[in-house]
This record gives structure tokens, sequence and C-alpha cells, in this order.
């Protein structure tokens, strides 16, 4: 019988009855649950974002990442098909890549120089017969059951993804056909690099999950975006959601904007802002998607987000560093035949995202201020019924928590709580 | 022209800044810049530049590969000023302050009245409850317009060695 991983934690964590419209804080920081997320999460049947084609465009191309805190290497053999694999050595287990990205025919651990190809299989291990007939590894000694460890891989969209796990469905399969729809809407065309940065966040992963999924905080603690009216509730927009809650979508129209006296009569401090900017050219944007969606994000379970807020495509993605820090990714991306005129469009409203980004600064610190403040919390939950306390698409309306519980009803069944 | 062909490829053919006066106005208004900062005074920012004046805060990476998108980018003294209202009146955070610690500039004419300076820096920021980190360290590359004795700043390129930012970036560099 399969062993919950409720039970598997020496202090078994008990959902509280009220379902995923609660959270206990302990998941935040508790380390046990942590090092459970990389068994059932990161290596469970999902498919973790490695890193996109055009970072490794060449036969010989490498690239290393992480699947949670698990270290990764992403190839491009000669065959020109992309692998990956653990970055550890099959012998003891140091980093095979030290560098972030490079070209190489052959991948050698420098501690005792065991040799890999670029599939992982192990070629080469120094001194295998010894030195002067003596010393050498034993006689049954069979390179191929020391490779480094495979992870299954899948390309979408130009974004290359793996799993760990026999279980994971296609990628198509995993997401479905509504997210992998808009998937290729904001990425299903040649991109090239515009800038990159990371940022370190001091909480842990799943708050940056959430956070990505909550579109009731928008509007509220980035007043920067609700005074100049790129993204407000009051605009036609929503949330649409994978069948299984897991991935969502969240989007607005701003051709369709009017005023709504919430705003106003609550008198929230984003209302009371003076819209007039002296350089407001820097959201110029220029038509690219006809569907009349100005502003989107995209989540990927469990650590992806692609953006495509105006002309502002970025790819984020975020790795846990430990059970309290998080560090967010910004991968800015361009059309490959863009014009000048439309690169510096994507360059100057880049600052609305980022880890200096109007809209998105707030997010470095947020998160922070929810750990700090739950730290220690052993039995208290939040509370998230905005919306409702169920699961399902909420079109016309982001003054909901749904996509936040449909992340936690997708973590409850694949960890078992 | 990518930054780096605007500030560094020409560096060969300028000559260095020999008037010692002249060196002095212009280190004083760097150093001016970094106490403005460090003191505060944030909403006199966009006076040390020009009004086309570019800022940028990036990364080394981006910088040397020639990628156009930083951290934050103004390419008007107008978008700066928008920056600085947006700091009082938008964005929320946990207040900090920052010093700054400049090494010697290095600085070559490019033309009478233009100027080209590097500055090496790194910048503590220190939290309300009073941690303290280095949170950026890197160098200035500047292109200074001056005529007469007021320096103002055509071109600063904020270019980080690390690309990782801790927590959040909201006052300039």
């Amino acid at each position: 019988m399969a062993v919950s991983a409720a039970e598997e934690l020496s202090d078994p964590l008990i959902w509280p009855k009220e379902g995923v419209a609660r959270v206990p804080y302990r998941v935040f920081f508790d380390e046990d649950i942590y090092a459970l997320e990389h068994e059932k999460i990161f290596r469970g049947p999902i498919w973790n974002f490695l890193c996109l084609e055009i970072d490794i465009p060449n036969h010989g191309d490498y690239k290393t990442t992480f699947i949670g805190e698990i270290p990764v290497i992403v190839t491009r053999d000669e065959d020109g098909a992309v692998y990956a694999m653990v970055n550890r050595c099959a012998h003891k287990g140091a980093l095979v890549c030290l560098k972030e990205h490079g070209n190489d025919k052959m991948l050698t651990c420098i501690y005792h120089s065991w040799t890999y190809d670029m599939q992982g299989k192990l070629r080469g291990v120094a001194f295998r017969n010894g030195s002067r007939g003596k010393g050498g590894m034993p006689e049954d000694f069979n390179p191929e059951e020391h490779r480094l460890e495979p992870i299954r891989v899948e390309i979408f969209c130009g974004m290359v993804f793996g799993t760990f796990s026999e279980k994971t469905p296609p990628f198509e399969t995993y997401l479905g056909p509504r997210m992998s729809g808009f998937v290729k809407r904001s990425m299903g065309r040649p991109v090239k690099h515009l800038g990159m940065h990371s940022q370190i966040m001091h909480h842990n992963w799943k708050l940056y999950a959430e956070n990505l999924r909550d579109s009731y905080h928008a509007t509220l603690l980035h007043t920067f975006y609700t005074t100049f009216k790129i993204n407000r509730l009051d605009m036609d927009g929503g949330i649409l959601m994978s069948d299984d809650g897991m991935h969502h979508i969240s989007y607005a129209k701003r051709d369709t904007l009017k005023e709504d006296g919430e705003y106003a009569a609550s008198g929230v401090h984003s209302a009371q802002y003076d819209s007039h900017l002296n350089a407001p050219e820097f959201m110029d944007m220029f038509p690219e998607i006809d569907d009349g969606i100005t502003h989107a994000i995209q989540t990927i379970f469990p650590t992806l987000c692609v953006q495509l807020t105006l002309n502002s495509l970025a790819v984020r993605f975020f790795v846990p560093r430990g059970v309290d820090k998080t560090e967010l990714f910004w991968f800015y991306l361009g059309g490959e035949d863009d014009t000048e005129e439309e690169t510096q469009m994507r360059t100057m409203q880049s600052n609305l995202t980022g880890s200096a980004g109007f809209v998105s600064l707030e997010d470095g610190c947020i998160n922070e201020f929810v750990q700090r403040g739950t730290t220690g919390s052993l039995d208290k939950e939040s509370f998230l019924e905005m919306g409702g306390r169920d699961v399902a698409n909420s079109e016309g309306s982001r003054a909901t928590e749904t996509a936040i519980r449909g992340f936690w009803k997708g973590y409850r069944e694949l960890m078992g709580v | 022209m990518s930054a780096v062909e605007s500030t560094e490829s020409t560096k060969d053919v300028m000559s260095e800044v020999a008037d010692p006066s002249l060196r002095a106005l212009i280190e004083d208004f760097l150093v001016d810049y970094a106490h403005m900062i460090d003191d505060g005074r944030v909403e006199e920012w966009p006076d040390y530049f020009t009004p086309d004046g570019f800022y940028q805060i990036t990364n080394r990476d981006n910088y040397q590969a020639g990628r156009p998108i930083g951290i934050m980018q103004c390419k008007t003294q107008g978008m700066m000023k928008d920056r600085v209202k947006a700091i009082f009146e938008a964005n929320v955070f946990e207040p900090h302050v920052y010093c700054h610690l400049l090494g010697r500039s290095r600085l070559r004419e490019e033309k009478p009245g233009r100027y080209h300076a590097r500055t090496n820096f790194q910048v503590v920021r220190t939290m309300q409850n009073g941690g303290q980190d280095i949170i950026a360290t890197g160098k200035y590359i500047d292109i200074i317009a001056c005529d007469g004795n007021a320096p103002k700043l055509q071109d600063r390129r904020v270019v980080l060695d690390s690309r990782r930012i801790d927590i959040l970036i909201v006052y300039p560099l």
C-alpha cells in the first residue's frame, strides 16, 4: 500500500478540513516538507522548465540549471537532439559541469577525470586498468551501469522541459489544450534574448507560486499599475485554469477600461495616485497579437511563468535555494525578426517588471513579509476564500484566489497531503 | 551603437583629462551624485542628467553581450522623474538607505566638453532593522557633458558584476 506523504513525515501534516481554501503555514518553513517536495514534486510526475532552446543552439552546447535544488545539465548532442541529466558525477557525486554554459565534445568531472558523452553515458574512467599492473577497477566494472542520471526531455515552443518520472504524460497532455494553446500564443515563434537577471527572495518557493496566481493583490499592492490603468480589476479580464487547476492564465484587456466606483469609494491607495507621467512613452506598444489581450501572465506548475504584458515578453523561472530562499530568473525576450523600434519598445516596457520593476518590485519583499510573519506558527493557516472556496475559472473577474487554490489542489495530490 | 562601442572602444584614441581643475570638477560631481542618493535626496537625481540623458542599471553579462534590457532603464530625464515619483507615491518597500563607496575615476576627453569616465563602486544597503549587505559592486561607465562649470551625465551605465539582485532595487545606484 502506498504510504501517503502525510504519514512519511515524522510529524504528520494534517491539512485543514476546509481544503484548499486554507494553507497551513508550516508548508513554508518545515525542512522535512521541503525535502519531501523534492521526491514528490520535483522528481514526481510533472514537467520542470530547464532552459530555452536558444540557450543551446549548436551541437555540443550545454547549459546548467536546476530542478528543485537538484543540479541539472542540458545538452545538444551531435545528433541535434536535446538531452538532460543530473549534474552529479556517478563516482563521488561532484558537479560535472562547473560553468553555467559552454560547448564541448565530452563532459569530464575534474575530480577523477570520469568522462561522459553529451548524453550522459560514461565513456572513460581514469586508471580503469590501474597503473603498472596494479590497482584499477574490479574486472566486473561495467561503465553502462554508471552514467549521469538521465532526465526525460520534451521541447515545447522553444522551451525545454524535463521530468524524472516515467508516469509524466506528454507535455501537451500535462498542460491541456487551453494552456498549451496560450503558450503558443506567447512563445510560438522564434525568439532571442534581450537581457536577463535574477533576484534572490527570502522566502519559500511556494509563496512565489502563490503570488503569480494571486490576481487579487495585483492592483492593491502594485499601485503603479492601477494608476496608469494598465491592469485594473475593472477592466475586462479573467482567470482561466487547466482542468486540474495547477496551471493558470490571468489576462486583461486594456481597451475596455471603464471607471469602477469601488476604487474611489474604498479609498484604496491606488486610487489616490496622480496618474500624470512625465514620459508615458515608455509604455508605448506595437500591435503584436490580435486578440485584444494586452496583459497576460501564465503559470506552468510548478516553477514557471510566461508573461506578455504589452509587448514585454519574458520567461520567469524560480528555483528553490533552501526552505526559505528562492532565486527568480527573468529572461527577457524579443521576436527574432523584431525591428530596432520594436526592440526599443520592449526594452522600455521592461521597466514595468523585474527586480526594479514599477509593478513588480514589491513582489521581491512581500512574500518575505509572509515568510517572516508565519515562521513558527505551526498550527495556523492562511485564509483563501476570495472568489469562493472552490477551484473554478473566473471569467470577468480577477478579484479571486481561485488560481491559488488550484495550485494547492495540485500540490496536495502530488504530496499526498 | 552598442553600449560597449559608445563608451569603451574609443578610449584608446582619447586623451587623458590633464587639467587638474577640470578633473576635480568632474570628480566632485561624481561624488556629489553618490552623496545625493545616500542622503535620500533622490528627487534631485534627474538634475544630474542632461534632458536627453540615458541611465541604465544592467549587469556584466548583458553589457558584454550587447543585450539592451537591464534592470532599470531611462532614456530621458522625464522617465527619471517618473521613477522618482513612483518611489514616493506608488512603490511600497521596507525602509533602507545606501552607502556608496567609489574608487578613483579614470577620465578621458572625447572632445572639449565631453568626457568619458569609469568609476568602480560598491553599495552597502542598511535596512531599518540594522541588517547590512553589500548589494551591488561594479562600475559606472559614464559620458559626461561639461560646458563651463556644470557637469551633467549624458549617459550612465551602472554595470553590476553580479546578475543577482538581493530582494529588489528601488533607489537608483
